[in-house]
């Protein structure tokens, strides 16, 4: 009577962690699903070469956004991963420093700070002394996003190589700068890179600190200087709009930064499984 | 020479010193180490700016309204009144609301996947469960525009008033949009961290405990029961708390289904806004100085209680993960 | 041995530590040139540790000290101002466990030290050196037609002899091995002990080993520690056969525990 109670416990608990699995994974399916049913029939050619058409008449495209995007993402990486990964190199390679535990603190306070404040961030020290909306504030929003993330992954990497060969390398009289440089990170390159990749596809989907640095552009941007257009900023102003035409572009827009983001993450982690994890 | 003379040998005659053992220390090595320490402060130099430039840019706002910002309740731009209590109350109910709900289904798929799930559905569905990480905020503001939204107008939101109409929680209009449909939209979107941390939690607990519940005779729920659960608490609340940093930074998909009122209401239906929503919504649109400045501030609270939020969750996660006082 | 033997480096004082740990006790030893000197004792008698001060090695781990003196050709290695890598070029290293880098070929594994160290060389050269080290390393033969395979692509006793050829190349005077064989099957133990024969006509050779069988063949002095003491030191025939300590007795012995 009891083992039989026991027993349908168990069964019954068993039952609901399976539910919960169930639960979480409902709403990914659903949002892929709805992705490709509202976005496929919007993507043509015209959405990867037209500029947005004005309300009223339809067809246009997200060409100036999808460029703008990859702009702010070059950007991002031209600050934000060498001073990522030379903060990665000091918080692995001096490990006894006393600055590291107060650096690697930072890095992960940086790491929770929401990305709306880093706009804010941005926009005061760039937007403001400058007096304009700029991609180079944009591209500076998403990069200090991207420091945390290469610098602790690139941290980890480094520590996952083996010490022997730090010993054979230096054991050879070689100096120990370049020992770090030739061998310890030579040999963690597949990780870091695949870091570094994670931490493109995490930014390049980031909304809110462009809201007020890089603004928006309904058209090519002119120079770095000026506002600029991105994919998921104009996802947002099409979905907050109330034109029909405008919301089947922000599906397609959505469609296609959800496929990029995809493509780089699942990529990287299907070559890498197993190999490492991610830093969050 | 023999080997007994080989034992002290610095007794007899010295060999004659050379002098080819250069006294320089190796100049890469401090440039390098220079160089990567600059790196370094750069990143702590932002973490420090970021405080710095958020207190300097709401100077105004702060001498001018003092603690009253955290406890009025009135946000009115146009009247120049700012009391960030409706978004700060905003911010907190949406959260709990979304942990409320991420909680339950975190724990349980974290258990299906560290103590239940054959081997072969563990690395597809963990694999699944981080995809729901990767998606950008703004898509899940998107699908949450057009189909959530409608979704509660017309079932979820008329089933729970139905049922639960008693409650001042579920009385009242339900336009779609509000803190339950914002909350359920940042419940995806942490349940993805706080799964992913449980789950490792879980893996933690030494095989030795599972094997003692189970000598004992437990079934496997038993297990978790006796074993697996008080192990991992800590650990657990860890992870709620990173989630709970997550949901109360988040922006764009809450801005896009909270409805964007500044007002306090009892009912999970009414329309709200969250201190990361007011700043998306307005930032652009603050008019005069002071209105920019309390919207700055409002950032330096969030920014604040994200830290802590966020320190508290590493201590907790650091202390199950690495018990031997590991660098991280 | 004959009295023209002269002293490649001498030990004096010396203390070694890791932390508050005292790994070495005043150690006092004199290692002659162009010969074999086996360090041997029980685990843990700080046998590792003492070749590892031979070239400033020890500091690498953290929190690990030293005091006391290493000459080196008569000049103290741990003298303020001396640049340990210019120490590590001319006392060379090979490890327990074969360490080839695994993002190299076996070529850019021999040229390793001379391409890191980062003076310039002709193509010429680099060949000319990688040849003449691999071949010291009795690995030519076998590598000749894969210089550009990986260099964990091979057997364990070839990335051994890699790793000898690698220490080679940078044409140190003296080459200490840390139990070099431990890691290795009993063919390509004989290989290495045998090139060990070979080479020490030309280097200085420092080797710790847990066998005293190995000791006993490859080694023309041998010392012995216990605790992180020198317990006795001489030629290695003299020390095997007539021991003056009763600690080194008991050990070759096998009475030892």
């Amino acid at each position: 009577m009891r083992a039989t109670r026991r027993r349908i416990v168990d069964r019954v608990a068993r039952a609901l962690t399976l539910a919960c699995t169930a639960a979480v994974l409902a709403p990914l399916v659903l949002i892929i699903g709805y992705l490709l049913a509202k976005g496929v029939t919007s993507i043509n050619l015209d959405f990867f070469t037209q500029l947005p058409k004005p309300v009223g008449e339809s067809g246009g495209g997200m060409a100036n956004a999808i460029v703008g995007t990859l702009v702010l993402i070059g950007l991002a990486c031209a600050l934000g991963l060498p001073i990522g990964f030379g903060t990665g190199v000091f918080l692995a390679e001096y490990a006894h420093s006393r600055l590291v535990p107060t650096i690697r603190f930072c890095a992960d306070v940086l790491n929770g700070v929401p990305s709306i404040v880093i706009g804010i961030y941005a926009y005061t020290l760039i937007v403001l002394p400058t007096k304009s909306f700029s991609a180079y504030a944009g591209g500076f929003a998403l990069a200090v996003i991207m420091l945390p993330i290469v610098a602790r992954t690139t941290e980890e990497m480094l520590r996952l190589v083996p010490a022997n060969l730090r010993e054979a390398s230096l054991a050879l009289g070689v100096p120990a700068w370049r020992t770090t440089m030739r061998v310890i990170i030579r040999t963690a390159r597949g990780g870091i890179i695949t870091g570094c990749m994670l931490a493109i596809a995490r930014v390049a989907g980031e909304t809110a600190p462009l809201l007020f640095t890089a603004f928006g552009n309904q058209f090519w941007h002119h120079g770095l200087g000026g506002p600029i257009s991105s994919l998921p900023v104009q996802i947002y102003t099409y979905a907050i709009s109330p034109f029909d035409d405008w919301h089947r572009q922000a599906w397609a827009g959505a469609l296609v930064l959800l496929t990029l983001i995809s493509a780089t993450s699942l990529s990287v982690r299907l070559l890498t499984r197993g190999r490492f994890r991610t830093v969050r | 020479m023999d080997s007994e003379s080989l034992e002290a040998p610095w007794m007899a005659a010295r060999p004659t010193v050379r002098s080819t053992v250069p006294r320089r220390r190796n100049v890469g090595d401090r440039v390098f180490r220079l160089l990567t320490a600059s790196f370094g402060l750069t990143l702590l130099l932002v973490v420090a700016s970021i405080f710095l430039v958020l207190c300097y840019q709401s100077r105004d706002a702060v001498r001018t309204f003092r603690w009253a910002f955290l406890t009025t309740s009135v946000w009115d731009p146009v009247a120049r009144e700012f009391g960030a209590l409706p978004l700060i109350y905003g911010t907190i109910v949406s959260s709990l609301l979304a942990l409320a709900q991420a909680i339950p289904l975190s724990v349980g798929t974290a258990l299906f996947l560290s103590e239940l799930a054959p081997s072969w559905v563990r690395a597809p569905v963990s694999f699944l469960v981080e995809l729901l990480a990767t998606i950008p905020s703004v898509v899940y503001g998107l699908w949450g525009i057009f189909v959530l939204v409608p979704w509660m107008r017309s079932y979820i939101g008329p089933a729970l008033s139905g049922t639960l109409g008693f409650l001042p929680m579920f009385s009242g209009p339900n336009y779609g949009v509000g803190m339950l449909t914002a909350s359920m939209i940042l419940a995806v979107m942490i349940v993805p961290y706080i799964t992913s941390v449980a789950h490792e939690v879980f893996q933690a607990v030494p095989a030795a405990q599972r094997e003692a519940a189970l000598a004992l005779g437990a079934t496997r729920w038993e297990m978790i029961r006796l074993a697996v659960l008080p192990y991992g608490r800590t650990g657990v609340i860890g992870a709620v708390m990173l989630g709970l940093g997550r949901a109360i930074g988040e922006t764009m998909a809450v801005t896009m289904v909270i409805g964007n009122r500044a007002d306090v209401s009892l009912s999970v239906f009414a329309p709200a806004s969250t201190m990361a929503s007011v700043i998306a919504n307005e930032f652009t649109e603050a008019t005069y100085d002071l209105y920019l400045q309390a919207l700055v501030e409002v950032g330096l609270v969030l920014l604040v209680v994200t830290v802590v939020v966020n320190v508290l969750a590493r201590l907790l996660v650091w202390r199950v993960a690495a018990p031997a006082g590991g660098g991280h | 041995m004959t009295s023209t033997t002269r002293t490649k480096l001498e030990v004096r004082q010396l203390d070694a530590w890791f932390g508050t740990t005292q790994a070495l006790h005043d150690i006092g030893l004199a290692i002659p040139e162009r010969a074999a000197t086996a360090i041997i004792g029980p685990s843990g008698c700080g046998k590792s540790t003492l070749i590892r001060c031979l070239n400033r090695m020890h500091e690498i781990v953290p929190g690990a000290r030293v005091s006391g003196q290493v000459l080196l050709d008569g000049e103290d290695i741990y003298r303020p101002g001396v640049d340990p890598v210019q120490v590590r070029a001319r006392v060379g290293m090979v490890f327990q466990r074969p360490n080839p880098f695994p993002t190299m070929s076996i070529y850019d594994n021999a040229a390793a030290g001379l391409l890191l160290s980062g003076g310039r060389r002709s193509r010429a050269d680099l060949d000319a050196a990688v040849e003449h080290s691999l071949r010291q390393a009795a690995l030519w033969d076998e590598v000749e037609d894969s210089l550009d395979a990986s260099g964990v692509s091979i057997s364990g006793g070839q990335q051994q002899r890699l790793c000898i050829a690698r220490a080679l190349a940078v044409e140190p005077e003296v080459i200490l091995m840390d139990e070099p064989c431990s890691a290795l099957d009993p063919i390509a133990t004989t290989k290495i002990e045998a090139l060990i024969h070979e080479l020490k006509a030309q280097y200085t050779i420092v080797i710790v080993t847990h066998s005293m069988q190995q000791a006993a063949r490859v080694s023309d002095y041998t010392v012995f520690m216990y605790l992180g003491k020198l317990i006795e030191f001489g030629s290695t025939e003299r020390l095997f056969t007539t021991p003056q300590k009763k600690e080194t007795e008991d050990y070759i012995t096998g009475r030892f525990g």
